[in-house]
């Protein structure tokens, strides 16, 4: 038990002096598997971070490659990688930071038919994705599956947050179906300051780290919102929902949905 | 009950507070652990560290020259 290189003792050495991590903390963080949806703005802080942190497998989802409009926010690829599949150069970035986690690429866009296949392997997953289809998909395979996960958003200066735990309140019981495609735009649209999603990101990377470890107090039905102009912060109470169409007493939510992606995603997707 | 120990005295900070709770980590409840370390950084702050995680600390005492042995139980 607890057998540490003194490679991993010296690289995890600021989790472990941690009074509430410990060397069985870090022992969790390894022994973890977590799932990162899209390898975006989202997604690269918190891949980076989790394979600082010494997560022993990270799969990451992503059917996109890199494109020059990406770097000015998705801090996991870098100027030569254009044109790579974003998955490998995510993957090159997480190896080269911590060659002790294993990553594991999908290089493939999520979809009814193939979420609950990928999400079945991992312990906690984290919604990196970028339009609502996705993140009602995600939502919905997560709650089917009775696995936890955090929610990201970001726009323009705004992001917001929350983690779901099975039992506690879900996606659908906050906004019970998607807005029309192409009602709410997306980033590709309406533009995201850069270091938004770093500061989105990495609350989200802090709440994967702390379910794993089973430190302090996670965004459980609260939904944390803030806007960078002002840097107000707000945590939203928000409940389960006996009408929830997905997790309440009588769902009409059953199987897993395509919804509908706005023209502009699309076209992101071809790039 | 049994008795560990452990020698940080070739260690520096943080990696000596780090062996201690690496150790303490793979020690039963109740066990004793003797650890040697230097004076200096690691005689100063071992101690405090361990009675701040909630270790206690049963006594601190000189063995030679500048080594020092801290004893505490898990």
């Amino acid at each position: 038990m607890f057998d540490f290189t003194e490679e991993e003792l010296n690289r995890y050495s600021r989790h472990i002096l941690l009074k509430d991590v410990g060397v069985e903390g870090q022992e969790k963080i390894r022994e973890a598997k977590v799932l990162v949806i899209g390898a975006g703005g989202l997604g690269a802080p918190v891949a980076m971070y989790l394979a600082a942190a010494g997560v022993g497998t990270i799969g990451i989802v992503d059917g996109d490659v890199v494109d020059l409009s990406n770097l000015q926010r998705q801090i996991i690829h870098t100027t030569p990688d254009v044109g790579r599949p974003k998955v490998e150069s995510a993957k090159e970035t997480m190896t080269s930071i911590n060659p002790n986690v294993k990553v594991v690429t999908y290089q493939d866009f999520l979809r009814a038919d193939n979420v609950l296949d990928i999400v079945r392997d991992y312990d906690f997953v984290v919604d990196g994705t970028d339009n609502f289809p996705v993140k009602f998909l995600i939502n919905d395979a997560c709650v089917m599956a009775g696995k936890p996960f955090s929610h990201g958003g970001i726009l323009r200066f705004e992001g917001q947050t929350f983690t779901y735990v099975p039992g506690h309140a879900c996606y659908r019981c906050m906004f019970k179906t998607p807005p029309p495609a192409n009602a709410v735009p997306t980033c590709s649209q309406a533009g995201v300051l850069g270091a938004i999603a770093g500061m989105l990101g990495t609350i989200q990377a802090a709440e994967t780290l702390k379910y794993i470890t089973g430190v302090g107090e996670l965004l459980t039905d609260k939904l944390l919102t803030f806007n960078a102009k002002t840097m107000d912060f707000r945590k939203i109470n928000v409940r389960r929902r006996d009408n929830c169409p997905l997790c309440g007493q009588n769902p009409t939510v059953t199987e897993l949905i395509d919804y509908e992606q706005g023209v502009c995603d699309l076209a992101s997707h071809k790039n | 009950m049994a008795t560990h120990t452990l020698d940080i005295t070739k260690e520096h900070c943080p990696m000596t507070f780090v062996k201690t709770k690496l150790k303490l980590a793979q020690i039963a409840d109740g066990d004793i652990l003797e650890v040697l370390l230097t004076e200096g950084e690691p005689l100063s702050n071992v101690p405090r560290s361990a009675t701040e995680q909630g270790y206690k600390v049963l006594s601190v005492t000189h063995v030679e020259g500048n080594i020092h042995k801290v004893t505490i139980q898990k």
